[in-house]
């Protein structure tokens, strides 16, 4: 099992009334419930909390994309990703991951990620998400049905950059680059994993299945949930004859919250799960999903954005109705080594992103949930597929030797300094 | 009207076709049309009416290749040669007025006669466009109609988005036929018209509902300004949906325009 552990970056400031007084926590939030100085201390410590859990033994810490977002303060996750690589050694850097179709050129998505996988020494997992209608339509401006179009020649364009060893020239519909020629490039060969988040697209599928990329579905209704949708996954995975059923094939995003007991957790994150499904994911419906972003065939199977207006009811759940229903997995280690067994079986998925910082959760809290859960389920969830331990196609493949970030000595060495003839 | 089907070079374009008279070209908005349609079937007491689907609209075949606004442009330009058409009497509403006007930009020596009714197109940072592709249907009839409650019950007719068949039913719709006009609307309904209109030789009518809040009338204006001798008819009591909502009167000035 691959365990990342995953921080949206909410701002925590959101007032009481905040659904009441605003109708979309995403694309045109009031501006002025934004703080530069307050922000200050939330970055800092929302990266603190990364390192933190680089340190406790899981796989991976995670990082994602969100413009004009409330819940998502991440911009450039490749800012917060290059800054984590230098105060880590051996954790994973899982970027999940760069809008390749929002950048213009894309080489520059090539650029960042092999500049990120260099530094790191190899440690990066790099995500290509299409992007939610809200960031990449509504926030970025791209034309939804011709967004798909622009995804798929920035991939190409990007896989090239990174595996030709010749400049070539891409004369692409929307990129025209004489000189292709990144430097520079990865160091994993031929290049590092990709994870493909997707909500339930079959053309998504089928692109994950034919280039042997994991699948991640991120929502946050849980894995109860998600059943139909990753079981459509493996069908297909059947259905175009992929060589194995490997779980590494898929991911899921999944809230976790743990404490001593179930009543302590309920204590102790209620506000803050509270917090998150109803001011977080307050997003006015019209952006959920812009005509033309969603392909017809993906309609037709019934997959609609996780914000359309018959789904986004959340502020009407209660704590024993989200973890019932299994949108949060919440209690004591038992429990919540009991339902993470039955979601990963379940869904049958190797890589877990555990959205352990929530809402407005304080950072001791989330230390105290990330500890326990690192130590009291982690370890008993770690072999779960052993006949795809040696799976090794979906993670990064790090330098055995990796030099230590800020270890230059403390003063400059007389001797070594050359000396005038 | 009559629906039917003539083959343009890049896709099979699906038409409405009715009435005797001049040949007119309707070119429809991002709403779409029907054969029932009020003002198509008022010109064809007038006119030999051809109403083409814009590809993705009703039933028609999708054009993945059409892209950008030369290509809509051009698309309709194949159209009228495939239907055999020499200048005809060329009419368009909201989205379908920026292709016409394109059209007359374009190919100003093949269109002498030019009605755009509350055209698309230009873009005045003073009187913002509305995001229609962020618009939850009961939104949109503020923004169309001039009586938005009337206009309201036209537009839900027969609408029932809690039942799951139909949401689905109504997005793929969404999908195909907005998702085609957001390729020259979204997410600013501007392609470089302004810098073209110059070129505009053909005799222009303009059309406006006083009480547009879609393309609010100060666009009127911007045409008037950067068409040479165009001329403006403002009709009161009327919204983006002039076309329907006063269609004898949008007839009558279409009528006097033609005969001047």
């Amino acid at each position: 099992m691959k365990f990342t552990w995953f921080n949206l970056m909410p701002w925590p400031y959101l007032p009481d009334d905040f659904r009441e007084k605003n109708r979309s926590v995403w694309v045109d939030i009031d501006q002025r419930l934004f703080d530069p100085v307050k922000s200050h201390e939330v970055y800092n410590t929302y990266m603190d909390l990364l390192e933190y859990a680089g340190g406790l033994g899981f796989d991976g810490i995670g990082v994602n994309e969100h413009h004009q977002n409330g819940y998502g303060m991440m911009p450039s996750p490749n800012l917060i990703a290059a800054a984590l690589a230098r105060r880590t050694r051996d954790v994973a850097l899982v970027v999940l991951g760069n809008s390749i179709a929002l950048y213009n050129p894309p080489i520059r998505v090539a650029e960042e990620f092999a500049m990120l996988d260099c530094i790191s020494g190899g440690r990066l997992v790099a995500g290509f998400p299409v992007g939610t209608s809200m960031d990449t339509n509504f926030c970025y401006g791209q034309i939804p049905s011709l967004t798909r179009e622009k995804y798929q020649e920035a991939h190409d364009l990007i896989l090239r950059a990174w595996t030709e060893r010749d400049i070539f020239a891409f004369n692409g519909r929307y990129n025209k680059l004489r000189h292709v020629n990144i430097w520079p490039r990865p160091i994993q060969e031929p290049h590092p994993p990709i994870h493909i988040p997707g909500g339930g697209s079959v053309e998504t599928y089928d692109f994950c299945i034919d280039n042997t990329y994991s699948y991640s579905y991120l929502s946050f209704t849980g894995y109860i949930r998600a059943k139909a949708l990753m079981q459509g996954y493996w069908d297909r995975v059947a259905a175009r004859n992929a060589p194995d059923t490997s779980p590494y094939r898929a991911g899921f995003a999944q809230t976790v919250c743990v404490a001593e007991t179930d009543a302590e957790a309920e204590r102790l994150y209620w506000p803050h799960v509270s917090y998150f499904y109803n001011r977080c994911l307050h997003v006015y419906a019209g952006f959920a999903d812009a005509p033309g972003y969603r392909t017809i065939k993906t309609i037709q199977s019934g997959a609609l954005s996780q914000y359309a207006p018959a789904r986004a009811s959340f502020s009407k759940l209660t704590w024993k109705d989200l973890t019932e229903q299994g949108h949060v997995i919440a209690g004591s280690p038992e429990t919540v080594r009991q339902r993470m067994e039955e979601l990963i079986k379940g869904l049958h998925v190797g890589n877990i992103f555990c959205l352990m910082h929530v809402g407005d959760m304080p950072t001791e809290k989330c230390m105290y949930s990330t500890k326990l859960f690192a130590e009291k389920v982690m370890p008993k969830l770690r072999d779960m597929f052993p006949e795809f331990a040696d799976d090794s196609r979906f993670w990064c493949k790090p330098l055995d030797k990796r030099v230590k970030a800020g270890s230059l000595p403390a003063e400059p060495r007389r001797a070594a300094l050359p000396v005038e003839a | 009207m009559e629906l039917k089907t003539v083959r343009a070079p890049r896709v099979a374009v699906r038409y409405f076709e009715g009435g005797e008279g001049a040949p007119l070209v309707f070119l429809h908005s991002a709403g779409g049309v029907t054969a029932e349609d009020p003002l198509l079937n008022a010109l064809a007491a007038n006119y030999h009416v051809y109403a083409p689907l814009l590809p993705g609209y009703g039933d028609s075949e999708e054009a993945p290749e059409i892209r950008d606004m030369l290509d809509f442009t051009l698309h309709f330009w194949d159209v009228v040669d495939a239907l055999k058409l020499e200048d005809p009497i060329l009419v368009g509403h909201s989205m379908g007025g920026m292709i016409a006007a394109e059209m007359a930009a374009l190919q100003p020596n093949d269109v002498s006669r030019l009605v755009l009714i509350c055209p698309a197109g230009l873009w005045d940072d003073k009187h913002p466009v509305p995001d229609i592709f962020s618009l939850l249907p009961y939104e949109m009839p503020h923004y169309l109609y001039h009586d938005a409650e009337a206009g309201a019950a036209t537009l839900t007719a027969g609408r029932a988005l809690d039942d799951p068949a139909f949401l689905q039913a109504f997005l793929v719709t969404n999908a195909r036929q907005l998702g085609m006009a957001g390729r020259i609307l979204f997410p600013i309904p501007e392609r470089g018209l302004a810098t073209r209109l110059y070129r505009i030789k053909a005799k222009t009518l303009l059309i406006w509902g006083d009480s547009d809040r879609l393309v609010p009338p100060p666009y009127a204006h911007r045409f008037k300004e950067g068409i040479r001798g165009s001329r403006l008819v403002s009709i009161p009591e009327a919204g983006h949906m002039v076309t329907t909502e006063k269609t004898a009167r949008v007839v009558e000035a279409i009528g006097s325009f033609v005969s001047a």
